[in-house]
């Protein structure tokens, strides 16, 4: 495998979430990941992406969610998503299990414990009113099967 | 997201199936909830066999429900996880408040069977 980089954009509507999900496996398919490694891989990007639609840009307004998904030959693969909205306040405070800003929309809070759970690497950057970018980072075993 | 359900006496069962994300999870507790209300069920069994994909959304909408079922006294018990499904789950600590069954049968037994042992 080669260096591969794919990137796309899309509203942040919910719609957009499934699609996200299926960007994700099928970049990362070429390197014949378990049917685990694609699972977590597409939680970890649902979850990002729905932390995206639900937070990023209030209740009225649409904005656009980006997201770039980059493979080495070595099986690392990091996807980004990123968006242009408020911003979160309390990084620490956002990342640990069970907050949430969304109770009554009966949201777990448990979304970053998601993401951290199931890749190999979690980075989250956001800064107030210019937005927030989430880098996810897995390294796939490319041993399978041999 | 479809769901089916079934029900027996004062026990509904919704029978979930395909993708349950931020998205659907919505649609999921509104159909839950609006079939709870007409069946006039007490009590509610979630079965997730046919649920091919789960993120946290679906630990909210079980704590949702449970919520509801539970300030009318009734009972809630899961049924179909798989072990990724069940591993979301555990992360939240969901499995240590709400009672999991085999399947759906053993799940609605097991609703009935405790109501026995409260009028006891």
């Amino acid at each position: 495998m080669k260096d591969n980089a794919v990137t796309v954009e899309f509203i942040a509507i919910p719609e957009n979430e499934k699609f996200a999900r299926m960007v994700a496996a099928a970049f990362t398919a070429p390197f014949d990941p378990t049917v685990e490694e694609v699972t977590e891989i597409k939680t970890a990007v649902s979850e990002a992406v729905s932390n995206a639609v639900i937070h990023a840009y209030g209740a009225s307004g649409k904005g656009l969610i980006r997201m770039e998904l980059w493979s080495s030959e070595k099986g690392t693969v990091t996807i980004v998503v990123e968006d242009y909205g408020i911003g979160i306040e309390d990084i620490t405070a956002a990342r640990a299990p069970l907050f949430t800003t969304a109770a009554v929309e009966e949201r777990s809070g448990m979304g970053f414990a998601i993401m951290e759970s199931f890749m190999d690497k979690v980075v989250v950057e956001s800064e107030k009113d210019k937005g927030t970018r989430v880098t996810l980072i897995k390294t796939l075993d490319l041993s399978c099967g041999l | 997201m479809q769901i089916e359900f079934e029900l027996s006496d004062d026990i509904i069962a919704a029978i979930l199936n395909g993708e349950l994300d931020h998205h659907s999870a919505v649609c999921a507790r509104t159909d839950i909830d609006h079939a709870m209300e007409v069946y006039r069920a007490k009590h509610l069994v979630l079965d997730f066999s046919g649920v091919d994909f789960a993120d946290s959304s679906g630990i909210g909408m079980i704590m949702g429900r449970y919520n509801k079922v539970k300030e009318k006294g009734g009972r809630i018990v899961l049924c179909g996880c798989s072990p990724y499904m069940r591993k979301i789950l555990e992360m939240a600590g969901i499995f240590t408040i709400i009672a999991e069954a085999d399947d759906r049968e053993s799940a609605m037994r097991l609703i009935k069977e405790r109501g026995e042992e409260d009028e006891r």
